[in-house]
């Protein structure tokens, strides 16, 4: 016992003798410490976040820039009857392993928009081969001697140099990498977002109104409750059978649709846009309301034009995270068949479509080393249509946010 | 119900107020019961209120003022547990009858809360929202007319008439309150309840708002709950004191202070309550 007393008591005599400040408390350099250490943590933690959303962005960014050019080379094409039926022909023989087939493929149409250039042979500038445009943005590509040759040569003359490419913003998929672009799988996710929107709002607010403002504390809107907590976590590939199940099989929609793409994501975005709802609608002090009542308002009344506004901007927040989260949203829409390959821009909810996500899942799985840079395109393109739409959002916020 | 022993039975009659021909019963409570689930808050209150009076509640936290006081115009319908027995007639008429919608009943007898509770809006939209809503009034002159009306007798036009498209939260709490007030003026209900209308407002505040309420009595019957006994002194003409959901007494407010004839009463005025 003495052993334990003294070392003490010694301690706390030393500390007076030394130390006559009356704060003096000699736990608090270990609770400070202890402090100093959590807060160490907590920054290296964020440090540590930080540097891997840098490291993704920066290797995203490294490998997806290049696709924003393309090589093209100048040459001689003849437009003629004979090269529009076969249009390899339209171009020197030695061009022709470097030419891109798909440009070949496009010379009818060409002739079609512009009938001046018939019968005549102009210079051009051509788009190139994936092969060669990957051996000019400096990637290992296996292409044979001859052509080696050929492209030094062109070089030095400045007759192959890297554009801009503004295909891949103009054109959907294609098999031929240096053809393909973002603009159908874009166009699918504009109006497979707008069905969403249409659908999974109304119908979530409605149900958040209801359930906070209407509805008794019963037994029913109990099991409700539950049950829409649970919706929330259900794996989203689930919804895609569902939405195959019920819109395709039972309803008859078109397969692959922006319709049932956008049904099926709203599904899945419904219980987000209610739970945020609900919760926005709740943190409305009911003074509020008891205001309203007292006023001898109606129900409606009182929700639609006091608590409703006070509550928006926070059923906004919800409802765009959720839209966000259907923007990405691979899985289910894998399911109802939008990963077909679709090269043309669908112009109605109605036919066939895909969207980003799935577009950069396809060229993921693409063994072309072209499809590569277009991948980490994709991921960019869909970012920033992401981040611009929560800073549209944020921008909405703050403007319809009621001062109080 | 309990009977304090120590008084005569029939006392609550007893105590009421004397010139009783020359007043008018505004509202005639009768054997009101009120449960919450299965907890009686209120038991057989009988009382009644008179016409341009202002009749204070008092009594200990917890012992049913407020609830009272929102039986008085079916705010209770809004808590689903709740349970009323009895009659509160207003102007003749049970207003919990069948055929009573609560929503009239709400315009008829107005509230104000403990709280400032202007609605985030401004100030002019505090005012007109519910005479707009309620057909009294169409947009444009009437309409503003009725603010400014409204504000003048609330004691706050003044204060406002060069800001009334600023939000009604920018003002101070107590020209909130008075805001609050004001906007029940405005759908010109017969009753005005005020549930503790001055407790998160300073002496000044308070001060004008009880000079607002003798004001306002010469046009409206007010019921008040408070628990600022020189409040119900000096504003009130007579006084209620509640008890563990029971009615004790009620009396002119001079004699509740004075002449208490409950023990309960004179303890709880005198402080020696608890
Ligand atoms: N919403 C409610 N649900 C259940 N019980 C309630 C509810 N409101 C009040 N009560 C109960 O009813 C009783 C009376 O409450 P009330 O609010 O009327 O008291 P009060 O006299 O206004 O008190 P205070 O002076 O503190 O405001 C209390 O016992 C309280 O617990
Ligand atoms: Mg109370």
């Amino acid at each position: 016992m003495n052993n334990i007393i003294e070392p003490t008591s010694e301690k706390h005599q030393s500390s007076q003798v030394v130390n006559d400040n009356p704060f003096y408390d000699p736990t608090l350099i270990k609770r400070h410490n202890k402090a100093k250490r959590f807060k160490f943590f907590t920054i290296a933690s964020i440090v540590f976040a930080i540097c891997f959303l840098v490291f993704f962005l920066g290797d995203m960014v490294v490998k997806g820039l290049p696709a924003f050019q393309q090589t093209y080379v100048q040459i001689d094409v003849t437009y003629n009857k004979k090269t529009i039926v076969s249009t390899r022909k339209a171009i020197d023989k030695k061009y022709r392993r470097i030419v891109s087939r798909a440009w070949l493929r496009n010379i009818p149409k060409l002739v079609e928009a512009s009938p001046e250039l018939i019968n005549t042979t102009r210079k051009t500038w051509v788009l190139a081969n994936h092969q060669i445009d990957q051996y000019m943005k400096g990637h290992y590509y296996k292409i044979k001697d001859k052509q080696l040759k050929l492209i030094q040569q062109m070089e030095q003359q400045a007759t192959i140099k890297l554009k801009f490419n503004s295909l891949f913003f103009t054109h959907g998929d294609s098999k031929t990498p240096e053809n393909s672009g973002m603009l159908s799988a874009t166009i699918g996710s504009i109006l497979t977002l707008i069905v969403t929107m249409l659908t999974a709002f109304p119908l979530g607010v409605m149900t958040a109104v209801y359930l906070e403002e209407f509805a008794e504390d019963n037994r029913w809107t109990q099991l409700i409750e539950v049950n829409i907590n649970n919706l929330a976590a259900i794996p989203s590939i689930l919804f895609g059978l569902l939405g195959l199940a019920v819109f395709i099989n039972l309803l008859g929609m078109p397969r692959s649709s922006p319709l049932v793409g956008g049904l099926t994501l709203a599904l899945m975005t419904l219980p987000i846009i209610i739970v945020s709802s609900r919760a926005a609608l709740r943190s409305v002090p009911d003074s509020i309301r008891q205001a309203g009542y007292g006023l001898g308002l109606t129900k409606i009344q009182v929700v639609q034009d006091h608590v409703l506004p006070l509550a928006f901007p926070g059923i906004m927040t919800g409802s765009i995270i959720g839209m966000a989260q259907a923007m990405g949203e691979t899985a289910p829409l894998i399911i109802i068949g939008m990963i077909a390959f679709i090269p043309d821009s669908p112009s109605s909810i109605f036919e066939a479509a895909t969207v980003m996500p799935a577009q950069i899942f396809t060229w993921a799985g693409m063994p072309e080393r072209a499809y590569i840079e277009r991948t980490a395109a994709g991921i960019m393109i869909l970012l920033s249509v992401l981040i611009s739409l929560n800073t549209l959002a944020i921008i909405l916020r703050k403007k319809l946010e009621v001062k109080w | 119900m309990t009977k304090n022993m120590d008084y005569p039975s029939n006392d609550i009659t007893g105590q009421k107020p004397l010139n009783n021909s020359l007043l008018n019963n505004k509202i005639m409570v009768q054997g009101l019961n009120l449960y919450y689930g299965d907890n009686q808050a209120l038991k057989t209150i009988d009382i009644d209120v008179y016409e341009n009076k202002i009749t204070a509640l008092i009594g200990p936290s917890g012992c049913g003022k407020s609830t009272f006081l929102r039986c008085l115009n079916r705010m209770n319908d809004l808590i689903s547990s709740v349970r009323v027995e009895g009659t509160v007639i207003i102007d003749g008429k049970n207003i919990y009858d069948k055929d009573v919608d609560e929503v009239s009943v709400r315009k008829r007898v107005g509230m104000v809360f403990q709280q400032p509770n202007p609605f985030p809006k401004s100030i002019y939209d505090n005012v007109s929202y519910a005479p707009l809503k309620h057909g009294m009034v169409k947009k444009g002159h009437k309409c503003d007319d009725l603010v400014e009306k409204s504000l003048l007798q609330a004691g706050l036009w003044n204060e406002v008439k060069d800001k009334l498209a600023q939000p009604g939260t920018s003002l101070s709490g107590g020209q909130q309150q008075r805001l609050c007030i004001a906007r029940t003026i405005a759908v010109q209900p017969d009753v005005i309840l005020m549930d503790e209308p001055t407790s998160a407002l300073d002496p000044i505040s308070t001060e004008k708002i009880e000079t607002l309420m003798l004001e306002l009595k010469e046009k409206y019957t007010i019921v008040i709950v408070t628990h600022n006994m020189q409040q119900a002194g000096r504003v009130a003409d007579h006084t209620a004191f509640f008890h563990m959901g029971e009615l004790i007494e009620y009396a002119d407010t001079e004699t509740i202070f004075i002449n208490p004839g409950r023990k309960k009463t004179e303890d709880y005025i005198t402080g020696r309550y608890g």
